[in-house]
């Protein structure tokens, strides 16, 4: 048994990749070898996918402008959370509980109960189309999950680092930025990877809230699916590189993902 | 587990949050619940109409066929996913540099953008240009998930199998690695079987992540939206139409506004009950230790 063990992680790795592979397969195919030929692997090779992203700024301006809200919001997100939860993991205060769960709720709550009213909020502020819109809108679901996250890094940081601090003489601010964030910094890196990918992967707010200026590249791929014909090939490429960023910041927590996973909580 | 001391200042430090919770849950829920009592003819012209949309939608069999789906496609799921995921976990390499290499490839899907994944299944199980489609007829079966009810619903399983099943094996896989070297030791000494050990050392290490687990794919796939929209756009006929999909089509499809509003709370409210219960249940356990 322990020596087939390995079997099971290699089989379940494949069935993840297949999927992959066959996108990256038809990214340098033509549309033409594409719905013309089956072939496990790309016969005429073409970059054209690509190149075409590359150079036509609809689709990498589609790149840009995910990222830029991405960004936006898991910065909003990291700063706002770590004071809250500080207080979460230290103080009891009246109704902390009932807080904790309300803002939990906020995680639970279905994306497409919120796309309209959220289309009339932000088009009420004059925030429509704007890349602090969805940064903004990203916050309901984010807000709470790097409260709940930092939470349980900061559970596992002992009391007394804060007791000495405070009878050497630092004031709270002082003491949590210069000893407390320092002693937290997996945490941080473990949080804004959450952020950042829930972000990332979210499309029904992010359209909803953006049209022309800000639209984000998972809204190019499907706009130009239902307009231009079904460019499978360009599609995938698309598709492809929407892989890149999460697969580059995935490396760089890799040491502590499962942890963050299991919210700090192990 | 720290000892809190109470401090009603640390209101101040949770405020920033709340205010932009706030903004992003109060206005839009309250928009909601307006809408909910009301009747438009357009215009902006409402007339008051009570809890009418809200008998509506809960006697009208539309609504408890997408619930049914809902609760069966949840169910399903995650019966797959939390003893696929646990098997894995298992079975993962403990140290060096695979570590990190299985970690990687499996968190893979967890980063690709929701609509990417059913664009990616959807060019995958095409029956004439996808590898599984093709695969899956060449052996016999017929098989083509845009026109049969059952393939379309095994392939949205399938997709959220792939999608998701790594987060149940990062969670397990973290309350592992917790377990110190001294416990297997002790149990070798004791020479309890690989059956006893996973049932008295692993299982109840796992417990606390396993139940997270269970909080988050229960929230999220009774959310599920994007990915079989873009795979089955909720069809063929209603096959895969869950509860998100529904509602989409009655607020933006149909524009009726009343009625999307109520069923929107009144599937929000199944949510928040259902995970409250988990919650309670995970938070007590917590308390306990």
């Amino acid at each position: 048994m322990r020596r087939l063990g390995w079997l099971i992680p290699t089989i379940y790795i494949i069935f993840l990749l297949l999927p992959i592979y066959w996108l990256l397969n038809m990214s340098f195919k033509t549309t033409n070898e594409i719905l013309g030929t089956f072939s496990l692997w790309p016969i005429e090779f073409t970059l054209a996918n690509y190149k075409k992203i590359f150079t036509d700024p609809t689709w990498y301006n589609g790149y840009i402008n995910s990222l830029t809200y991405v960004v936006i919001n898991t910065v909003i997100s990291v700063t706002a959370a770590l004071p809250a939860a500080y207080a979460f993991s230290r103080y009891r205060f009246l109704g902390d509980k009932h807080l904790f769960f309300w803002l939990l709720t906020n995680r639970m709550a279905p994306p497409a109960v919120f796309a309209l009213p959220f289309f009339q909020l932000y088009s009420a502020m004059e925030l429509f189309d704007t890349h602090i819109a969805v940064a903004l809108a990203h916050c309901l679901f984010n807000i709470p999950l790097a409260v709940w996250i930092l939470e349980g890094f900061m559970s596992g940081v002992p009391k007394e680092l804060d007791e000495t601090a405070y009878i050497d003489g630092y004031s709270f601010p002082r003491f949590f930025v210069k000893i407390f964030i320092p002693s937290i910094t997996a945490g941080i890196g473990v949080t804004a990877f959450f952020c950042f990918m829930f972000s990332w992967v979210e499309l029904l707010l992010a359209k909803t809230l953006t049209s022309v200026v800000a639209k984000p590249i998972a809204a190019t791929m499907t706009r130009t699916a239902s307009t231009s014909g079904y460019e499978l090939g360009l599609l995938a490429a698309a598709g492809a590189l929407t892989i890149i960023p999460g697969a580059i910041v995935i490396w760089f927590v890799r040491n502590y993902i499962a942890k963050g996973f299991a919210l700090g909580r192990v | 587990m720290i000892e809190r001391t109470t401090n009603q200042k640390a209101w101040w430090l949770v405020l920033p949050v709340l205010v932009l919770v706030a903004f992003n849950a109060i206005i839009p829920l309250m928009t909601v619940v307006n809408y909910s009592v009301q009747e438009t003819f357009g215009d902006n012209v409402f007339f008051w109409e009570g809890v009418t949309w809200y008998t509506e939608v809960l006697h009208s069999p539309r609504f408890h066929e997408a619930l049914g789906r809902q609760l069966m496609f949840t169910f399903q799921i995650l019966a797959i996913e939390i003893p696929l995921g646990v098997i894995v976990a298992l079975a993962m390499p403990r140290k060096g540099i695979l570590v990190s290499v299985c970690l990687v490839l499996m968190a893979l899907p967890l980063l690709i953008p929701w609509n990417v994944v059913g664009a990616m299944w959807n060019i995958f199980a095409l029956p004439d240009i996808g590898l599984l489609g093709r695969t899956i007829n060449a052996m016999g079966i017929d098989y083509n998930f845009t026109q049969q009810p059952g393939a379309a619903w095994a392939t949205v399983v399938l997709m959220d199998v792939w999608h998701w099943t790594s987060l149940v094996v990062l969670l397990a896989y973290a309350g592992l690695r917790s377990i110190p070297d001294a416990f297997y030791q002790a149990a070798h000494i004791d020479g309890a079987s690989g059956w006893q050990i996973f049932r008295y050392i692993q299982l109840p290490k796992m417990k606390r992540v396993l139940t997270i687990a269970v909080l988050l794919r229960f929230m999220d796939s009774f959310m599920i939206y994007t990915e079989p929209f873009v795979l089955t756009g909720g069809g063929p006929g209603n096959a895969t139409t869950f509860l998100s999909i529904d509602l989409v089509k009655i607020a933006l499809g149909q524009f009726d506004l009343g009625p999307a509003a109520a069923m929107s709370l009144i599937y929000f409210m199944i949510i928040l009950l259902l995970s409250w219960i988990f919650y309670t249940v995970m938070m007590r356990d917590e308390d306990q230790k």
